[in-house]
């Protein structure tokens, strides 16, 4: 007998009441000659999971990585938590990205270090956690995964699915209040990639997150979303839910859920 | 026209130029990418020396890495400094044989090794095993975004990475340039002793004898300088690696590179100081 798959509610609750945690208006960025963002408006609503779908290249990883002001837009605006994250001076920007989590396709994992030090290895400025604190969290953190006997294990010696989780582990030490994540079900089976998408729910409903994903992976998109955005050229090209999208008449929305 | 190479794009921007645009440009592009480089690098010296003295210090980090850089090549260093003192000794024997001049032997050696073929040779060894390490570890960490993955932890990766490689590199290849010094003046013992019959005391006492604090001074100096110059120069190449796994190769290759020629040229420097002052 088929398994019932959890989705995310389609409308979050209360939605229009909710506050928004991210406000971006006129994000533009360009490489070279290349207009990879041409001019993005887009909110994220408290407690909600936004995925953003969009064909390779069009500017979905540079989106959330100008969030995170790993790259310098060129323009526009980027509200996070009611701070301009374009102008925070670096202090402040350090504190800001200890609200954001941020979970890289590649997982992102130090090599040199054990899953255990790379979890603690967030908390090394916090001086307000104790040691005992800290290995406390790292437990949480992995029984939350379901990794809890991998906390002596090297990175190398984990499977593509384990470093995903333990990569999310990692980005929930410091309990953020937003979520990026980028293609988190990439290079996946099905069943791992799943397995990442209810974790990424779970995540949701446990920590009360919102989350912008990242994906081409539509199973992921179904059972993650709240609402959905499909960028084209760099620009914001609809929104809505799985299932209103689904319904599209547009034959190039559709082509994203055959 | 080229107007900007954006480094994300690693020079994307050529897209727009047909073949023959991109060939006539590539020369010009690498003569300005050369003075780029060397601004860069200037730039990332600073910030290297601006980053050191602000908190949080890693210390942790810095004995790990003094560890790997400076304990893991005493073996090699040895060995290639056991050589160095036995193959100067059994070359040099003959020349001063025409002279009559072979009790100078454990003198001349000692102010070779001293001087110069110690540090020098220990920090080229150096550049090889450590630099090479560093930017393809560094280049290798940029290219699978765990500098990244650094920064939006709020942590300055900088510090974190750099600084620690950099002050590991300058405290530990003094060390080593010190520990090759004396096994290459241990393996000068053993040339003289392959024609001759020197007693370990007598070797050193003339040893000891020929050296002066000028000889020593000037040699711990510049071996800093050289192990400054390795570390940064790995950490940058790797630092700013931004072409794929394929530049991982490539930041390894050039920081071993870059890093040998900026020791030649330190030491080139250095005589020029030394004999200034002596």
């Amino acid at each position: 007998m088929e398994e019932k798959t959890i989705l995310a509610d389609p409308i979050p609750q209360e939605k229009e009441s909710k506050e928004a945690v991210v406000d971006i208006k006129g994000l533009k960025k360009t490489f070279g000659s290349k207009k990879v963002l041409k001019s993005i408006t887009l909110t994220l609503a408290k407690g909600e999971n936004l995925v953003v779908l969009g064909k390779s290249g069009t500017g979905k990883s540079v989106l959330i990585k100008c969030m995170m002001r790993l790259i310098q837009p060129d323009e526009g605006e980027i509200q996070v938590l009611g701070k301009n994250i374009l102008q925070l001076k670096e202090k402040e920007l350090n504190d800001m990205r200890k609200s954001i989590g941020f979970l890289f396709q590649s997982a992102a994992l130090y090599d040199s270090m054990t899953v255990g030090e790379n979890l603690e290895f967030p908390l090394r400025g916090e001086k307000k956690v104790s040691v005992e604190e800290k290995s406390k969290r790292v437990v949480e953190a992995l029984q939350n995964v379901g990794l809890q006997d991998s906390i002596n294990k090297m990175p190398s010696e984990l499977s593509g699915g384990m470093r995903k989780r333990i990569g999310l582990a990692r980005t929930m030490m410091l309990k953020p209040k937003i979520m990026l994540y980028d293609e988190p079900t990439t290079g996946l089976d099905p069943i791992t990639s799943k397995e990442i998408s209810k974790l990424i729910l779970d995540v949701q409903k446990k920590y009360n997150t919102s989350s912008i994903i990242i994906t081409h992976d539509m199973e992921c998109a179904r059972i993650t979303a709240n609402r959905i955005i499909i960028l084209k050229e760099g620009e914001v090209a609809i929104e809505g839910t799985y299932e209103e999208l689904k319904k599209s008449e547009d034959e190039w929305i559709r082509s994203f859920f055959e | 026209m080229v107007d900007t190479v954006d480094k994300q794009t690693n020079g994307k921007s050529k897209e727009v130029l047909t073949d023959c645009e991109v060939i006539n440009n590539r020369d010009g592009y690498s003569f300005h990418s050369f003075f780029a480089d060397i601004g860069a690098l200037s730039s990332f010296t600073l910030r290297f020396f601006r980053e050191a003295i602000r908190p949080p210090y890693e210390f942790n980090e810095f004995l790990r890495q003094s560890y790997l850089i400076g304990v893991k090549s005493f073996g090699l260093v040895g060995i290639t400094g056991f050589i160095m003192g036995l193959v100067l000794t059994i070359q040099s024997r003959p020349t001063l044989a025409v002279f009559g001049a072979e009790a100078w032997l454990p003198a001349m050696v000692a102010i070779s090794i001293v001087r110069e073929i110690g540090p020098v040779i220990t920090a080229v060894i150096c550049a090889g095993k450590v630099g090479s390490s560093i930017g393809a570890e560094l280049a290798s960490m940029k290219v699978t975004e765990q500098i990244d993955a650094m920064e939006v932890s709020g942590i300055n990766p900088f510090n974190y990475i750099v600084v620690t490689r950099v002050l590991a590199c300058t405290f530990m290849i003094p060390l080593l340039t010190v520990f090759a010094d004396a096994i290459g003046l241990l393996g000068g013992f053993a040339g003289v002793n392959i024609k001759g019959d020197t007693s370990f005391s007598l070797y050193f006492l003339q040893v000891f004898n020929s050296l002066d604090f000028m000889d020593l001074f000037p040699s711990l100096i510049k071996s800093f300088f050289f192990g400054q110059a390795v570390g940064i120069i790995g950490c940058y190449k790797g630092y700013n690696c931004n072409e794929g796994t394929e530049g991982v190769g490539k930041a390894a290759n050039s920081a071993v590179v870059m890093a040998s020629l900026s020791i030649f040229i330190i030491d080139m420097v250095a005589v020029q100081i030394t004999s200034f002052f002596m």
